[in-house]
């Protein structure tokens, strides 16, 4: 498990430092590095992020997660406790959403 | 007759037509303007509304007293934009509008109604906005009448404009209450979905402690899920709950509904331009400019200012068939009232955090940036004659582009892989 992360690069708050490195096995042990067990809604979460970053260039905010898969909020902050743009982001290999300003 | 269509006679809108009407040649165009809303606000005046240090008349102007005369005024809700077919539909006479081109300056809504139960039993009983005229002039009262208990300023979900706002009105209520002899009656709790106080990590330190000193919880990764009217309760999509006694919201803040309706904004109704040109990603021939677009810079007049300079010259390349060469660097400048009669200034830009230093001139000031003092203040009060002189079409010298001179930069200010 630990040997996928070994050959791909992450920032000090561990996030992929390129995405296009990622895989659905790196995001795998990405969430065992992080405690959890992903099941098929978090791949619905995941899946998506990765699409919309390929679309738009940026890591989706909850609601444009929200807005584009069945997945609601509540749902959401369930499946990714804290905070879940980050957390998805993060498992999925995309960088730390930026926020706003 | 080409028409050059404007959508909005807000900051941006009216700047924009200022500029065009000087810059285009009136033999060859007519310069429209839409609007649904003769008057204009002055909406940085709606943070000192509900401490009665403004009087709610003086933050409003007839649009009609500024806007140049050359331009054709329309007054009309908008319905329907399709910019496939060059054209967009008013909701008065369903009148149907050809354009050339297209600048969107309809600035953003608040939607109280995004949040389950914000609408409920207690709005604008024990529940506020400031955000908008009709808000801020209740709020004043809610205040006055406000005997102690809970206060709870809730930011719903970024990004809302002028994000320092929030913080402002914190600071100010501090300042107000303890005038009143109310303060330690009274528990002050901000809570916010950002993981600190501001958007800007640099910003944070010099905030957070401006929080300690003043007793202000501070409740960070806050995602309100609802509101309890029945109880006095909101609570977060992680379960936290915080009982209030007058609750102060920064509702979710989107564009406007005619943008959904048609289908050509983002997932908050806010159009996707490039963000250095300015011009739309999907159609050349339009423009978004101010609140209503979605780069990931302040949504603020000073920053309007700044974008409609980036964006005149862009569309006129356009027209002339050149490349566009102007781009918009993200800049902002705000200033942050801290109460006390004192305010804070910050200036930054997409790469560059707020720093230390002075600003306009380097090493005089006469604004110190990141600091709290009484001249700041008084800029804050000065920016509102500034702020209608440019309404009037009078040049300002604001310099659109940020300076690092006279700045203490050093490279941690540099962020890393923004946006
Ligand atoms: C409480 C508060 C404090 C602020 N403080 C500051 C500050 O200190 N400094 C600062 O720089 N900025 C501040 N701002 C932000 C600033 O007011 C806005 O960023 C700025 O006004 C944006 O300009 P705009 O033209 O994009 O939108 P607006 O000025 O809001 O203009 C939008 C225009 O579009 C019109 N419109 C909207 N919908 C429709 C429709 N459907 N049909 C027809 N017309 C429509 C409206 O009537 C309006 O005239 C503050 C804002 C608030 C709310």
């Amino acid at each position: 498990m630990s040997s996928v992360l070994e050959k791909v690069k992450f920032d000090p708050e561990g996030f992929l430092v390129d995405p296009m490195t990622w895989t659905r096995e790196i995001g795998e042990a990405i969430a065992k590095r992080e405690g959890m067990q992903l099941n098929a809604r978090h791949w619905v979460v995941i899946n998506f992020a990765r699409e919309y970053f390929t679309q738009n260039g940026e890591s989706p905010t909850p609601r444009n997660i929200t807005k584009n898969t069945d997945v609601t909020t509540k749902e959401l902050y369930e499946l990714f406790p804290g905070g879940p743009a980050k957390l998805a982001a993060k498992l999925a290999g995309l960088h730390k959403p930026t926020g706003c300003i | 007759m080409k028409t050059f269509l404007i959508l909005g006679a807000g900051t941006a809108g009216t700047l924009m037509a200022h500029t065009m009407t000087k810059k285009l040649d009136p033999h060859d165009w007519q310069v429209i303007v839409v609007d649904r809303d003769e008057k204009h606000y002055y909406q940085a005046g709606y943070i000192f509304i509900p401490f009665g240090m403004y009087k709610p008349e003086s933050v409003i102007k007839d649009k009609k007293s500024f806007l140049p005369k050359k331009v054709k005024v329309i007054w009309s809700d908008i319905h329907m934009i399709e910019p496939d077919k060059n054209q967009v539909t008013l909701v008065r006479d369903k009148q149907v509008i050809h354009y050339d081109e297209l600048v969107v300056a309809t600035g953003v809504d608040i939607r109280p109604d995004q949040t389950e139960g914000m609408l409920g039993g207690g709005w604008q009983k024990n529940i506020f906005d400031f955000y908008t005229f009709d808000g801020s002039v209740k709020l004043a009262q809610a205040l006055k009448d406000f005997k102690g208990g809970n206060l709870v300023i809730n930011v719903t979900e970024m990004p809302v404009k002028c994000p320092v706002a929030p913080l402002e009105f914190v600071f100010l209520a501090d300042w107000y209450l303890r005038k009143r002899g109310l303060r330690a009656k009274t528990e002050l709790i901000y809570s916010t979905p950002l993981p600190d106080a501001f958007t800007k990590p640099s910003a944070n330190a010099k905030l957070s402690d401006m929080f300690r000193k003043r007793d202000i919880h501070l409740e960070a990764e806050y995602a309100i899920g609802s509101v309890d009217a029945a109880r006095n309760m909101i609570s977060s999509y992680d379960g936290r709950e915080i009982a209030y006694d007058l609750l102060v919201t920064v509702p979710t803040n989107m564009g406007i509904e005619a943008i959904e309706r048609s289908g050509i904004g983002d997932d908050l109704n806010y159009i996707q331009v490039d963000k250095g040109t300015l011009q739309s990603r999907r159609w050349p021939n339009v423009w978004a400019v101010g609140d209503t677009n979605n780069i990931l810079a302040s949504k603020a007049g000073s920053v309007a200012h700044f974008q409609h300079e980036v964006v005149a010259k862009n569309i006129l390349d356009h027209i002339a068939g050149k490349s566009l060469e102007e781009q918009f660097d993200g800049h902002s400048l705000c200033f942050i009232e801290s109460g006390y009669g004192k305010a804070v200034l910050i200036d930054f830009n997409y790469d560059q955090e707020p720093v230390e230093g002075t600003y306009p001139l380097p090493g005089l000031g006469p604004f110190r940036l990141l600091n709290e003092t009484y001249l700041n203040h008084w800029g804050k009060l000065v920016f509102k004659e500034m702020y209608w002189a440019m309404m009037y079409g009078i040049k300002v010298p604001l310099p659109s582009k940020m300076s690092t001179a006279g700045k203490k930069i050093s490279s941690h200010n540099r962020q890393g892989e923004a946006a």
